[in-house]
């Protein structure tokens, strides 16, 4: 769910980093495969917490975090995981122009030890840009544990670059590394004689050809590399270069006659485009292929997958897959609230006697009693419900949540319903934005920068917010639990209901993609690979660190800083009075019709309009808009809460509008900001802002009409 | 006998013949390490029955219809030495060809 500054792109790195830190400091880039726990590495060399998760695509944006020591002051950057840098999405983009127009220092390149020869791709490329370049083969013990061993010595004589074998999660070799490093970057490995790749012959002559031209007209580091993108033929990164040097390339006078030139014998040989693009890539893999010999890497058990295909014909099997994917959903949701009901009412027991003891401390010293209110019973006790319903579920949910994204679950889920969102023409790792989606909707939508179709990711944005976020999830559970449950009839009966209100969440998301891509978002499916990585164990202690600090503080405190201020104005307009009446019941008079129609009521409406800035404050601005501002009870129970609802003229109807209201209407603010960042349109935000209101609303009406009828 | 990737049964080995696809298809297939010669083994298939899911370079990776459709592969038996023939030969459609 990544819900890290970083991820929302707050501590995103531009591309020219080296300008902003002093030249003592020497920028290290971390690149690597999806996936080979280079964020692990990350957090453990720079001591930062940036979060990891076992599925690809999970850094989105560079990272940066500092190394400092007796001897040594390095800035990691940690780039985007990619499998080869001939760029065709966002991160492989944002990977390659770091390392080609950033020009780090130095360059480690992570692999994966358990699938090290699909790793070597991207060592191969790196090594043909970067001058100096660190090989970490990381995941030793994970390989070792499958009977893979890797002979580091042998690949660093075969790569001809210095190799460092690490196991990050438990901080193994990570010394070693940097030791590497340092000397690396002072020039000590600079006699290995590297590995080059070799094209056929007349590719070869081609590139030289090229490249020499290029030579006479800029000193950049590595114009081999250059020439074969622009023989290639690569949209993207000529367009950079262009960008880069302030002249086009390929209009160049002194360069176009040659590119033309080389373009016509490489046609004359047979070769175009495409065929030219699979010499380059079959150049790479063969390459890696002959490098990883039996001797290099030793598979000591043949079968080493056996284990993780096991766990997956379960997973992943015709009739096991769907139930274990909506068991392990309801499981979850039953934790979370068979155990959150205890602390939470504890947190609002202890909180309520705070709230009258700081009142009347406060008005002991002399505080107005019209402030004090104010400050107690407006601001302060909206905050203390936000923390007391959230913080409970939010600490269950998110753990558990963390310890099916560690063992590498969720890319399962997007195997498993990747039919289903073929056949809405949307893009399978659709359903991890989703997942995300549980936790906030704005880390979801961030995290649709997995798709690589524009069209397909403009789906997955708008119907990002249609999977309940945190925030929402305890208002859910509330009403369910006053409107549907007989007093303590369990948890069972809830956590069903819950699911089948998540499940409609589902179905509509589903639909409405459906739709889009009918209407807005026309077009044809494209391309998709998702990678099964191996299952791994979940490491409880970090899991529960990481999401506490990562995910649970983080949505928290975003909420608390609204729920204060939003306090505060909802006891202003209860207090104040135009005309006799308040002007909180002018506003919901107002918008009473509205809410009628809808089959709620004003103040409903008002709480969700109010509740833009954050979802979690909506049911304490109902309640405080019920208690006014002169009867201050105390709610100790939802039975208790229960009856002032029902006193304020709620039905079932009442509740299950409100339950469909609040899983489909607008975002919250930060979503539809975090929706305009992404997308860099106002259109496009604008349909994620109104696309869930209009289908939350006609649901609405439509249960409301049907419900009038009997 | 050459037939399409997506034709292959859960179990079987195979090695890429050629790969007929273009742009964005052709680019994340490369991506992945397909080439000709590449050993490509069908390890499962989704409940729904695509995608499937492939062993490829020591990686599991899932694959449409659609896409694995543009591989045409020859089947490997793991006792027979199949040499690599470096050639392109586009063949007709399979019959789980898009359309």
């Amino acid at each position: 769910m990544g819900l890290t500054l970083q991820s929302v792109g707050a501590n995103a790195t531009e591309i020219d980093i080296k300008n902003k830190i002093p030249k003592s400091t020497k920028v290290i880039a971390l690149a690597g495969n999806p996936n080979v726990g280079k964020s692990t590495l990350f957090n453990k060399i720079t001591g930062l917490k940036q979060h990891t998760g076992n599925w690809t695509g999970k850094t989105v944006t560079n990272a940066k975090g500092e190394y400092k020591d007796k001897e040594h002051h390095f800035t990691f950057v940690d780039i985007p995981g990619t499998y080869s840098l001939i760029a065709h999405s966002t991160e492989e983009e944002v990977a390659r122009d770091f390392l080609v127009f950033g020009k780090p220092d130095l360059t480690v390149v992570v692999c994966d030890a358990t699938c090290l020869e699909r790793n070597l791709n991207l060592v191969l490329q790196v090594s043909e840009i970067c001058p100096k370049l660190v090989v970490c083969v990381n995941l030793l013990d994970e390989a070792q544990k499958k009977g893979i061993y890797v002979d580091l010595k042998l690949l660093s004589q075969k790569l001809g670059l210095p190799v460092v074998g690490t196991s990050a999660q438990n901080g193994k070799g990570v010394k070693e590394l940097i030791n590497t490093i340092s000397k690396t970057e002072k020039g000590c490995y600079e006699n290995l004689k590297r590995v080059k790749v070799t094209y056929p012959e007349i590719i070869e002559k081609a590139i030289t050809e090229l490249e020499t031209k290029l030579d006479n007209i800029t000193a950049f580091f590595n114009n081999r590399w250059i020439a074969i993108r622009i023989l290639e033929n690569d949209a993207s990164f000529i367009h950079k270069l262009e960008q880069h040097f302030g002249f086009s390339v390929t209009e160049n006078i002194r360069l176009k006659d040659t590119i033309l030139n080389v373009k016509n014998m490489l046609e004359e040989a047979g070769i175009d485009e495409i065929t030219f693009k699979k010499y380059l890539v079959s150049g790479i893999v063969l390459s890696a292929e002959a490098i990883c010999d039996e001797k290099t890497v030793q598979f000591k058990n043949a079968d080493y997958k056996s284990r993780d295909l096991k766990i997956d014909r379960f997973l992943t099997g015709r009739i096991t897959g769907p139930i274990c994917m909506l068991l392990l959903l309801a499981v979850v949701f039953w934790i979370t609230i068979s155990v959150a009901n205890y602390p939470s009412a504890l947190l609002w027991q202890f909180f309520s006697f705070l709230e009258e003891k700081l009142f009347g401390f406060a008005i002991s010293i002399g505080l107005p009693s019209i402030i004090a209110d104010m400050i107690f019973h407006g601001a302060l006790r909206v905050l203390f419900w936000v923390v007391s319903v959230m913080l409970p579920p939010m600490a269950i949910f998110f753990p558990l949540f963390t310890l099916l994204e560690d063992f590498g679950y969720l890319p399962r889920i997007a195997f498993n319903l990747d039919r289903g969102f073929k056949s809405c023409s949307a893009c399978g790792k659709q359903a991890l934005t989703m997942c995300m989606g549980f936790g906030c909707n704005a880390a979801g939508v961030t995290g649709c920068r997995i798709i690589d179709s524009k069209r397909e990711r403009l789906i997955a944005i708008i119907t990002n917010s249609f999977v309940p976020c945190n925030g929402r999830f305890p208002m859910l559970i509330a009403i369910i639990s006053m409107f549907f449950i007989n007093g303590n009839e369990g948890s069972i009966l809830s956590t069903l209901i819950l699911t089948a209100v998540i499940l409609l969440g589902i179905g509509a998301s589903f639909l409405v993609s459906k739709i889009l891509a009918l209407t807005l978002l026309k077009g044809e499916t494209s391309s998709f690979t998702l990678e099964l990585p191996p299952y791994r164990k979940p490491k409880i202690g970090s899991v529960i660190v990481r999401s506490m600090f990562d995910r649970t503080i983080f949505v928290l405190l975003r909420a608390i800083s609204v729920a204060a201020p939003a306090g505060l104005l909802i006891w202003i307009l209860a207090n104040s009075s135009i005309n006799g009446a308040t002007l909180l019941s002018h506003i919901s008079g107002f918008l009473e019709p509205f809410g009628r129609a809808l089959g709620m009521d004003g103040v409903i409406l008002l709480g969700f309009i109010l509740g833009f800035p954050a979802n979690e404050i909506v049911i304490p601005i109902i309640i405080m808009a019920y208690m006014g501002g002169g009867t201050l009870n105390e709610y100790t129970s939802l039975f208790e809460l229960k009856n002032l609802f029902i006193n304020n003229g709620w039905t079932t109807t009442t509740a299950i509008c409100t339950i469909v209201f609040s899983l489909m209407h607008w975002p919250c603010s930060t979503t539809v900001l975090t929706a305009k960042k992404e997308t860099g349109s106002f259109y496009w935000s604008f349909i994620t802002f109104i696309t869930p209101t209009v289908c939350g609303a006609l649901l609405c009406f439509i249960i409301n009409l049907v419900s009038s009828l009997f | 006998m050459e037939f399409a990737l997506c034709d292959l049964k859960v179990g079987q080995s195979s090695r890429v013949v050629s790969v007929n696809a273009r742009g964005d298809i052709l680019r994340r297939l490369l991506d992945i390490g397909i080439v000709n010669g590449t050993k490509i083994k069908c390890v499962l298939k989704s409940p729904l029955g695509d995608p499937t899911a492939f062993l490829i370079r020591g990686a599991v990776i899932a694959l449409r219809k659609e896409d694995s459709s543009n591989i045409m592969v020859k089947s490997e038996l793991p006792s027979l030495v199949v040499s690599d023939n470096g050639t392109d030969i586009t063949i007709g459609r399979s019959k789980c060809h898009r359309n």
